[in-house]
């Protein structure tokens, strides 16, 4: 392993890109993600890749369309109002089924709304922020390192299922600094014999397109794409388990929320109770599977979130009623602290919590 | 065993760069850190803070909000985070700038007159980095010959006059009084 050097989340995940082999990058500024443009502006020139400051959001993610049509490894970064600017394009990236990396590095909605750090993309990121029958794979970094390896994952999985990625990170994860260690994850390649690049290869043409108005088609096409969409389910969830072998209270959360979180387990723990944690890493696919287990054996859920609450509806889908869940959030930017979360906990024990 | 940090003053100071000077220290010296910024319009001009964990063990949340140890370095940041601090902790702050009457006996409370001691001494703009050495020698966090040396990996060799500037700085907080 290379010795950790010191480098904020923003910039380890350009980083990585470039180390995954993107050399098309597309954005737009937006605090807080400027550094993944900055960085971008800086380095790809000097690799012979591009870098290009659109003239909006828009532009932004339809170059990245038309990059990713050609086979290439493309990217955009934005932060929340951004992202609901290019929901559009994403809906097409879906559509086409092409291989594209998507960064959101959220701020407080909704709106124009403000510039700290939130998680209240949720539903716009595992819901689909565009039209149509399709999902993201959405990955949920939490820490400086984990920018840097999701952003090899995300190309890696969008390449396997020609499906868009999304990192979901926050403010904090993009504007930390935490020792990170930039050896390079493996770097898949899939074959893409369907870019359009040109007939040289091949008999026929390649065509890149979203619409279809036979119903019956576009049935089929939708159908095919939900099985690949059954397969990353089985074989793409990826979740961490804190303290969970002896847990009484489980508490779910990612990113930042659960950075949070942990403190609060640790101090709960010192006081008898006993807490642990799944944290999902994958929102889409979410970690149905091991929720559902640990509410055989836990007696009560909590979700913690930098929103009204959100991830907690599919907390209660995967338990299925099995036990209680409540939910602890806090929003517009501001992040709870440890000690609110800690407090959540024991209010739960003592039965004086109201049920989500 | 962690440790956190918070620094704060106003936007200029150079709140940020000796946040990173410990943070980077820490990770030097194979410990767990963090680094995490206030960021936005608050920087110009208004209030900057920023909150480093250096610790043995993993680090759970990065934000600091109640410090182990505050640098305040203007009176806002003073008072915004002077009953915050954890007990036994401590307080270093910039005395040419701030006037405060001790309020609380289960913290330790350090003045040093950082921004004079820096224009004194022909160091304008270093303030920060006297108030860091005042700070290595009171917590015993890190140690003089870490933060040197870590400095050094830090300014690049083209700016080698900055470095002899800054060391100078942290040595003149170190060995104050």
């Amino acid at each position: 392993m290379s010795e950790k050097v010191l480098m904020k989340g923003n910039e380890a995940l350009a980083e990585a890109a470039i180390m995954a082999g993107c050399r098309h990058y597309f954005g737009y500024p937006i605090t807080p993600q400027t550094e993944v443009a900055a960085y971008m502006a800086k380095r790809m020139p000097k690799i012979g890749g591009t870098f290009l400051q659109a003239e909006s959001e828009v532009a932004a993610i339809n170059m990245v369309i038309g990059a990713a049509s050609s086979g290439v490894r493309a990217m955009t970064s934005s932060s929340s109002p951004g992202i609901s600017l290019k929901s559009e394009g994403i809906s097409y990236l879906a559509g086409c089924e092409l291989p594209a990396l998507i960064v959101n590095v959220q701020r407080g909605g909704p709106g124009l709304g403000g510039i700290q750090p939130s998680q209240s993309d949720y539903f716009q990121a595992t819901k689909g922020g565009g039209h149509g029958d399709y999902h993201l794979i959405v990955l949920a970094p939490a820490s400086v390192q984990e920018m840097f390896d999701m952003t090899f994952k995300g190309f890696n999985l969008a390449d396997k299922y020609r499906v868009p990625t999304m990192i979901l990170a926050d403010g904090t994860m993009g504007q930390m600094m935490e020792p990170v260690s930039l050896d390079a994850n493996a770097v898949e390649t899939y074959d893409k014999s369907w870019a359009t690049v040109g007939t040289g290869k091949h008999e026929g043409r390649n065509v890149i397109n979203s619409l279809s108005l036979s119903p019956a088609q576009l049935e089929e096409w939708n159908k095919s794409r939900y099985e690949r969409y059954a397969l990353i389910e089985k074989d793409e969830v990826m979740y961490e388990e804190f303290m969970m072998d002896d847990a009484e209270i489980c508490v779910v959360a990612f990113g930042i929320a659960a950075r949070v979180s942990k403190n609060a387990i640790v101090a709960a723990r010192k006081q008898g109770l006993k807490v642990g944690m799944i944290r999902p890493i994958t929102l889409w696919p979410f970690p149905k599977e091991v929720i559902s287990k640990a509410a055989d054996k836990v007696k009560a859920f909590l979700s913690v979130e930098l929103n009204m609450g959100q991830m907690v509806d599919d907390v209660k889908l995967a338990e299925n009623c099995k036990k209680p869940v409540y939910f602890y959030g806090r929003t517009g930017g501001v992040i709870m602290s440890p000690d609110e979360v800690l407090d959540e906990l024991i209010k739960i024990e003592k039965g004086e919590a109201k049920q989500w | 065993m962690a440790t956190k940090i918070l620094i704060a003053g106003f936007g200029g100071q150079g709140i940020l760069f000796a946040g990173k000077a410990l943070a980077y220290t820490g990770l030097k010296c194979g410990k767990e850190v963090s680094w995490l910024p206030s960021y936005g319009p608050e920087m110009r001009g208004g209030t900057a803070n920023c909150s480093i964990t250096i610790s043995d063990d993993p680090i759970g949340s990065p934000i600091v909000d109640k410090p182990d140890v505050l640098i305040a370095m203007n009176l806002p940041s003073l008072e915004k985070y002077y009953n915050e601090t954890e007990p036994k902790g401590y307080i270093i702050y910039d005395s040419s700038l701030i006037t405060k009457q001790d309020t609380r006996d289960d913290v330790i409370t350090v003045g040093i007159p950082a921004t004079k001691l820096a224009s004194d001494n022909g160091l304008d703009g270093l303030a920060n980095m006297i108030i860091l050495g005042r700070t290595i020698k009171e917590t015993c966090i890190l140690t003089l010959e870490q933060i040197k040396s870590s400095l050094s990996q830090m300014v690049p060799a083209k700016k080698a006059e900055l470095l002899t500037k800054n060391i100078r700085a942290i040595e003149l907080g170190y060995n104050y009084r």
